[in-house]
């Protein structure tokens, strides 16, 4: 069986590199991290991986707005690559401040159309909130990250612009056409839940999202902190020895064994 | 074009004493008459005076920041008790107390102490953990948001900065605040009004940290009115570093490179300001500007140079600046440095400027010059500015240049050691505490003092700060700050237990951090809340499995001015008690750090804070799968409560609800504690304790609330059955503060061995977990008994602050 290769991105201000490399590699990969300045020089090495991940933090310490600086960086220096690695169907995740940068870069949730039509905005609370929440999960979606998971889930999350805005009111319908929210906030019982169970006011409660094909996922909750059980506040494993996070990074180095 | 500016030459060697202390005050360089003349006499016999970039470095150097010549001067002390008098000389009182104390326990485990930025102990057979907790009091006073913030990125590079450099991984805050709701109309003249003090530091502290990528996992927050126009900022950072990195190494033809942020006009006299009262005309210009995004990059672009071993030795650029991190370095050697290659914000800056500008995110390297191009590229790569700016040499003189003149030519000892010693005289009349008039109130009464105390600003819950900070960033916080027996309730933990999987690979252990800390005591008596300080940091660890035999402890000092003998000879006071105690627990000091001067004026009227100690702790967990949280676990689960219940009530919640004032206050007993902690982290390895809280703030009515609350179980205690070593009222036994307690919770399966553990110790069994959602205390002696739903419970705790 070949070793998958996974490419981590990362910048001034990304900060979730080591414990989602540490996933990955959990899951048997193996693992390069990577400064953007030398995907900069190197600009098709990008294609000599297998998953490419964008992690958390504050690139660039979201001035002007969160990961917008390195979307339109990686767009703009090495767009072309990024798009062929995308629509070759690889997967490809950005988590919190990557869902933010996928989502501005606009490979999500349209990667074929590459052009931002959604965004991620600051919480209705007006502040960074780090807590755990519950998660429904769509049992339809193709994404092929969120396979094998409970109908409701709990991660961490820690933000301040988290809550999903779509361009219109037909783009969410599409998406939910497509199957393509496979994260929402929900109460322990997967119904609607109230602030701070949803902790942004995300439209539908969206906490992730794929691409209508289902490799490319986004997503503000953090699966790289959620590994084993001792990560959780009470403690508690999802069913294995695991937590749901590793299942998340287990899914996608599967697809692509 | 460049705009040239010079340096001037500074008048000194005719000037008289009252000149000479003008000079001192108009410059900020907050130096003594007895340390103007040793300048000089030193001026003197060089036969010049000196330049404007001498004057300043010898004021930066021997500031009382960064030299701490207080508490390492002549102290004359006088001790008043009982009507008795008794006196002592302490040459250095640092090092005949707290630092004597770990000299004297001598744990091998100690891998570096009070010499490099930060205390290093050894977690295994590679790795050192570094912690140091800091203040940033007057900037935070001036500028919250900026003054934490730098706060914050300062105690970050003192991790950079110690050995060859650590890899952070979490943040402690610890703060001093006025009352937040304070009619505005009584906050003094040229004062913040507290509640934008907070929201100020908070959003400092959450903004560096959360962009640094470094968890804030532990704290405290203390108000009272006493820190209105003088907030307390402590910050703390742990990283972990390799053992063949904590030694440095500087030789002379080392060339010395500045890297990280560009040097400008802020933070000008930081080091001296901190020496100065404050007032309404205090200069905000001496607040720094931070950039979280600017210190990550030098965080990350660093420790690969490090482990490339690119360099010999780094040190921060924090109090004073290159005049202090070069001066460090170069102390017994000598350095020359050209001023016109520091990179500058923008031009402008007068070459003294240069040198003692305490703008943020800069580190300073000593590199062999076969590395010089290598470190630069690896700088380079990851965006970080990175100049040489000079060389180490061995003539022993600290050489300062621009555009090729010379501005500055001091010999190095007489800049280190030339420092005329203080003698200050210093008086602590312990004052006698007398027991209250017995306190006894109706179940309903206790009750109300129950609510009353959980809503208690120095009690409530600290949710609405807590939270915005990231505290889960790593992935390596395993004991969280907030825990609850399902992820949407939120009690207050112990002590935070990190563990480092994901920079350590392989390892099973943790490290733990927790503080402790009590002015409330310390308006009474510094000795005792010194003692209570200690064993609250103490107890705090062991709760969630901390083995007291591998803890390490920081002490913070935040006092007024030391001019003053009562205030001088109340820190005296506590000095000895952390001797005493680091002795009797065990537990050496590896760092510490002082604040003096906290003191407003408004006119002509003074006013000193109430003293602070905090102690910070930090220790090794053998095996993480070992730690354990607060809330109840399961109905049917027993409640005991290890240690005894004294009748102190001085400086207690209650004290301040019921207007007690006489009390006597808490005292520390290591010979009861030390066997009961060493029992607990053996029964939590043994797996024999669910849950387990000390008894702090509010007593132990608090203290089983709490548990209760965030676990979703009642619980039924027979106050009757709580030990006590004095005849208590209910009201006592539930709200007084003695040190020495544990609450713990055990299966009834583990009973018995839970009990051989603590054969011969004071262990009381004193209620059950149950399946109902009450809290009850029920004492038949006493015919008191109150009940409460623990949801009300729950939010008396959470809505104090809630912003």
């Amino acid at each position: 069986m070949k070793k998958v290769k996974v490419l981590i991105l990362r910048t001034a201000g990304t900060n979730c590199d080591f414990e989602t490399q540490n996933a990955f590699e959990l899951c048997g990969a193996s693992v390069e991290r990577l400064h953007i300045n030398f995907l900069v020089n190197n600009k098709n090495k990008i294609l000599d991986y297998d998953i490419l991940a964008f992690p958390g933090g504050f690139s660039y310490g979201d001035d002007i707005a969160s990961g917008k600086i390195l979307a339109n960086e990686i767009k703009n220096k090495f767009g072309s690559q990024v798009e062929k690695f995308a629509l070759s169907g690889r997967p490809i995740i950005g988590i919190c401040n990557g869902f933010q940068v996928l989502v501005k870069m606009g490979l999500l949730p349209e990667s074929e159309l590459f052009e931002q039509v959604s965004t991620l905005s600051y919480n209705d609370s007006n502040k960074f909130e780090c807590r755990w929440v519950y998660l429904k999960t769509e049992q339809k979606s193709n994404c092929i990250w969120t396979k094998n998971l409970a109908s409701v889930i709990s991660l961490p999350v820690a933000h301040g612009e988290g809550k999903f805005i779509p361009k219109d009111k037909e783009l969410l319908s599409k998406l939910n056409k497509d199957n393509q929210v496979v994260f929402r906030y929900s109460t322990k019982d997967g119904k609607e839940p109230e602030y701070p169970l949803c902790p942004n006011g995300s439209a539908e409660n969206i906490a992730g999202i794929c691409n209508k094909k289902g490799n490319i996922f986004g997503l503000m909750p953090h699966p790289e902190r959620y590994i084993f059980p001792l990560q959780h506040p009470c403690r508690e494993s999802s069913g294995s020895e695991y937590g749901w996070g590793k299942i998340i990074f287990q899914n996608a180095v599967n697809a692509v064994k | 074009m460049k705009f040239v500016t010079n340096c001037n030459i500074v008048e000194i060697l005719n000037l008289s004493d009252k000149q000479l202390l003008d000079l001192s005050k108009r410059k900020v360089l907050s130096l003594s008459l007895t340390e103007m003349k040793t300048v000089q006499e030193y001026f003197k016999k060089l036969k010049r005076n000196p330049t404007d970039v001498e004057m300043e470095t010898i004021a930066q150097t021997w500031s009382e920041h960064c030299k701490h010549k207080t508490l390492t001067g002549i102290i004359e002390y006088i001790q008043i008790k009982n009507g008795k008098k008794t006196k002592k000389t302490y040459n250095n009182l640092l090092k005949e107390t707290i630092f004597k104390a770990t000299v004297e326990l001598n744990k091998k485990w100690c891998l570096s102490v009070f010499k490099d930025n930060a205390g290093i102990i050894d977690f295994d057979l590679k790795n050192g953990v570094a912690f140091k907790v800091e203040t940033h009091n007057h900037p935070s006073a001036l500028e919250p948001y900026g003054g934490s913030a730098t706060g914050i990125g300062g105690v970050v590079r003192d991790i950079l900065g110690v050995g060859l450099g650590a890899k952070p991984l979490a943040n402690t805050d610890v703060f001093c605040f006025g009352d937040p709701t304070t009619k505005p109309s009584k906050v003094p003249k040229g004062v913040h009004h507290p509640k934008r003090i907070i929201k100020g530091v908070v959003s400092g502290v959450r903004d560096y940290g959360n962009r640094m990528g470094i968890p804030t996992v532990n704290g405290s927050v203390y108000f009272d009115h006493d820190y209105m126009a003088n907030p307390l900022v402590f910050c703390g950072t742990m990283g972990v570093i390799p053992k063949n990195k904590i030694e440095k190494k500087v030789s002379p033809g080392d060339l010395i490179l500045v890297v990280g942020g560009r040097t400008g006009r802020d933070g000008i006299h930081g080091a001296t300001f901190s020496s100065v009262q404050l007032d309404q005309s205090s200069d905000v210009s001496a607040v720094q500007i931070g950039n979280p995004i600017v210190e990550k990059k030098v965080l990350d672009a660093m420790l690969s140079a490090r482990d490339l071993n690119l360099y010999r030795a780094v040190t921060d650029c924090g109090a004073g600046g290159l005049s202090s991190a070069i001066g460090e370095l170069g102390e017994k050697i000598g350095a020359v440095v050209c001023l016109d290659k520091v990179p500058l914000k923008y031009d402008g800056l007068y070459p003294w400027e240069i040198w003692i500008s305490e703008a943020q995110e800069r580190m300073v390297f000593a590199v062999e010059p076969k590395n010089k191009k290598k470190i630069i590229e690896i700088f380079k790569k990851e965006n970080v500015e990175a100049v040489f700016i000079g060389q180490f040499t061995k003539d022993k003189k600290l050489v300062l240049k621009y555009d090729k003149n010379t501005v500055a030519n001091i010999d190095m000892p007489f800049l280190h050691d030339g420092i005329p010693k203080p003698t200050r005289k210093a008086e602590c009349k312990i004052k006698e505490e007398k027991l209250q008039k017995t306190v006894k109130l109706t179940s309903s009464e206790l009750l109300m003092v129950l609510k009353k105390s959980l809503a208690d600003l120095n009690v409530c819950s600290k949710e609405w700060i807590i939270r915005q900070y990231d505290h889960e960033v790593l992935g390596q916080t395993i004991i969280k700050p907030l825990q609850g027996n399902n992820i949407e309730i939120s009690g207050p933990g112990d002590g935070a237990v990190i563990f480092p999987y994901a920079v350590i690979k392989g390892t099973k252990k943790g490290i733990v951090l927790s503080n402790g800390l009590n002015p409330s005591y310390g308006k009474i008596n510094t000795y005792k809340m010194a003692a209570s300080a200690i064993e609250e940091a103490l107890r705090n660890a062991v709760c969630v499995g901390g083995n007291i035999e591998k803890l390490a402890i920081l002490d913070n000092f935040c006092w007024g001015n030391p001019n003053k003998p009562e205030i001088l000879g109340s820190l005296v006071c506590s000095a000895n008690a952390c001797y005493e105690m680091s002795k009797a627990f065990s537990v050496p000091f590896i760092s510490g750090k002082d604040s003096l001067h906290n003191e407003y004026s408004i006119g002509d009227k003074k006013f000193s804070i109430s003293p602070v100690l905090l102690i910070s702790a930090v220790g090794v967990i053998e095996d993480v799968a070992n730690t354990i949280t607060m809330p109840f676990k399961n109905s049917g689960n027993k409640v005991y409560i290890l240690g005894v219940t004294r009748n102190e009530l001085g400086g207690s919640v209650i004290s301040k609800i019921k207007n007690i004032k006489d009390a006597i206050v808490p005292n520390v007993y290591p010979k009861e504690s030390v066997p009961i902690m060493k029992g607990i982290y053996k029964a939590i390895g043994k797996g024999l304790i669910e849950s387990c809280h000390d008894a702090s703030e509010g007593g132990l009515a608090v203290a089983v609330s709490e548990m209760s609350f965030s676990s979703g179980y009642g619980v039924n205690i027979n106050i009757d059955h709580i030990k006590t070593a004095d005849t208590m009222s209910a009201a006592e036994i539930l709200f007084s503060e003695s040190n020495g307690r544990f609450i713990v919770e055990v299966e009834p399966k583990n009973e018995s061995r839970f009990k051989e553990i603590f054969k011969g110790l004071s262990v009381s069994e004193v209620g059950c977990v149950s399946d109902n959602k009450f809290v009850i205390f029920e004492s038949q002696k006493e015919k008191v008994k109150f009940k409460e739903k623990l949801i009300n419970l729950l939010n008396a705790w959470k809505h104090t602050i809630n912003w």
